[in-house]
């Protein structure tokens, strides 16, 4: 794995190419998200924070590709993506409206080699709306491993229904900034440096994902707090309708 | 497989000669895409060197670079997420300005760019000769956003635009090719996006 942006190595993570995958289960946790659970046929198995490409293709040969971060832990048989539906998003709109089980998708990956956790270095991960989807893969994985002490998390959205699965990250012991709502004793606010000060761990890598306005947001925080920004890995959310 | 996806039709589209396979138009959006936290510095503080395979290493701070003959770029990027964005412009000097005074050597053949955050992208010397790639401080007129790469990065708008560095510090020339930052990550030595030459393999 890459220490940090220049080193010369290139690193262990895993890569796949294309793959058909097989839709196997299809949830809609809230309106505007959509979960699909795949089989991928002779998948090559990810590393949390790894992302996969889903290319659709119409009759005339048009095709539209997305990239998604992988929502699942590497010991999950499915791999499962958790997609934020955009009112006009050409790709989110079909995935949640047109896509059954037993469709077949194609879809590449895994990808990426810099926004990865491999479970074997203290970690805290920082997400924003749909950008805590890699660090839900982190958490299970951390699970799965039984190392969940590795690992500190810290999620913020409006909302509850903003951000994937908020009960299983909570579980895994995540602040939960949101900042609509009150939620428990926290109230409605977004997420502040004392929340985030407390996850900070020294020689620990900090990834921060979401939005370019939250990354820069939570990465900017993080600096001011003292964290290296040699040790901060910003992966930032672009459109991916 | 690569057949069709049931039930796909795509949004309405006409033939656009400007986009590559796969690319589709943003609009006036431009969105930022970058790997770590984003770096502030003041103008005073930026300089660009051009080392390596060179007969004169040269550098130049901000006000050096800006009595170059300055150079703009008008036309089409293409960033590897797949969104384009048509129609754009930037100013600053072509790479053929610095790279005219550092004089290559006959054996310089690939270039490794870096930036101050320690980011690199490696690019073959064809690439960014021959009035194909700039360094810039405005776009579209204005002086270049911090998150975009200001106060100054680089373009090479004719590959995929991660090979286009933000906060440019230095090209080094080399004879031989080294993988970059994305490159080391899955991406394309190359990038070409009228190919789709978005990862290793493509």
């Amino acid at each position: 794995m890459t220490d940090t942006l220049s080193d010369t190595a290139r690193p262990a993570a895993p890569s796949g190419g294309w793959r058909s995958a097989r839709v196997e289960e299809v949830a809609h946790p809230t309106p505007r998200s959509v979960v699909l659970r795949l089989d991928v046929h002779d998948r090559i198995d990810h590393l949390p924070g790894q992302h996969y490409v889903v290319r659709l293709t119409a009759d005339d040969g048009y095709t539209a590709s997305r990239s998604y971060s992988v929502a699942s832990a590497p010991s999950d048989p499915l791999v499962e993506l958790w997609i934020e539906r955009l009112d006009d998003g050409e790709v989110s709109t079909f995935l949640a409206d047109v896509v059954e089980p037993g469709d077949a998708l194609e879809v590449r990956g895994p990808i990426g080699g810099w926004f990865v956790w491999d479970g074997t270095t203290p970690a805290v991960g920082v997400g924003g709306g749909s950008g805590a989807v890699p660090l839900l893969a982190m958490a299970r994985h951390a699970v799965a491993i039984d190392r969940p002490d590795l690992l500190r998390l810290a999620v913020a959205a409006r909302t509850l229904a903003d951000l994937p699965f908020p009960d299983e990250l909570a579980a895994a012991g995540a602040v939960v900034a949101l900042s609509r709502d009150r939620r428990g004793g926290r109230p409605a606010g977004r997420l502040t440096s004392a929340e985030l000060g407390a996850l900070v761990t020294p020689g620990a890598i900090t990834y921060v994902c979401g939005s370019a306005a939250f990354a820069e947001f939570a990465s900017q925080l993080l600096v001011e707090l003292g964290c290296p920004s040699a040790d901060v890995r910003v992966e930032r959310f672009g459109p991916s309708g | 497989m690569a057949g069709p996806t049931r039930g796909f039709l795509g949004r309405a589209r006409k033939a656009d000669l400007r986009l590559p396979p796969g690319q589709y138009d943003i609009g006036p959006d431009f969105p930022v895409l970058t790997a770590e936290v984003t770096p502030r510095i003041a103008p005073d503080r930026w300089s660009i060197a051009v080392d390596g395979l060179v007969a004169t290493p040269t550098a130049w701070t901000w006000d050096e670079a800006h009595r170059l003959p300055a150079s703009v770029y008008e036309g089409d990027i293409h960033c590897v997420t797949t969104w384009s964005k048509l129609g754009t412009s930037f100013g600053g000097v072509s790479v053929d300005t610095l790279l005219d005074a550092a004089g290559p050597m006959p054996q310089a053949s690939f270039v490794m760019a870096r930036s101050s955050t320690g980011y690199t992208t490696n690019l073959p010397l064809a690439d960014v000769i021959g009035g194909k790639a700039w360094i810039v401080w405005t776009h579209e007129g204005h002086p270049l956003p911090t998150d975009h790469g200001g106060p100054v990065r680089m373009i090479v708008p004719h590959l995929y635009f991660w090979k286009s560095a933000k906060w440019i510090s230095r090209l080094t020339l080399l004879d031989h090719d080294e993988p970059g930052f994305w490159e080391r990550n899955g991406y394309h030595d190359r990038g070409d996006p009228w190919l789709q030459q978005r990862y290793q393999g493509d």
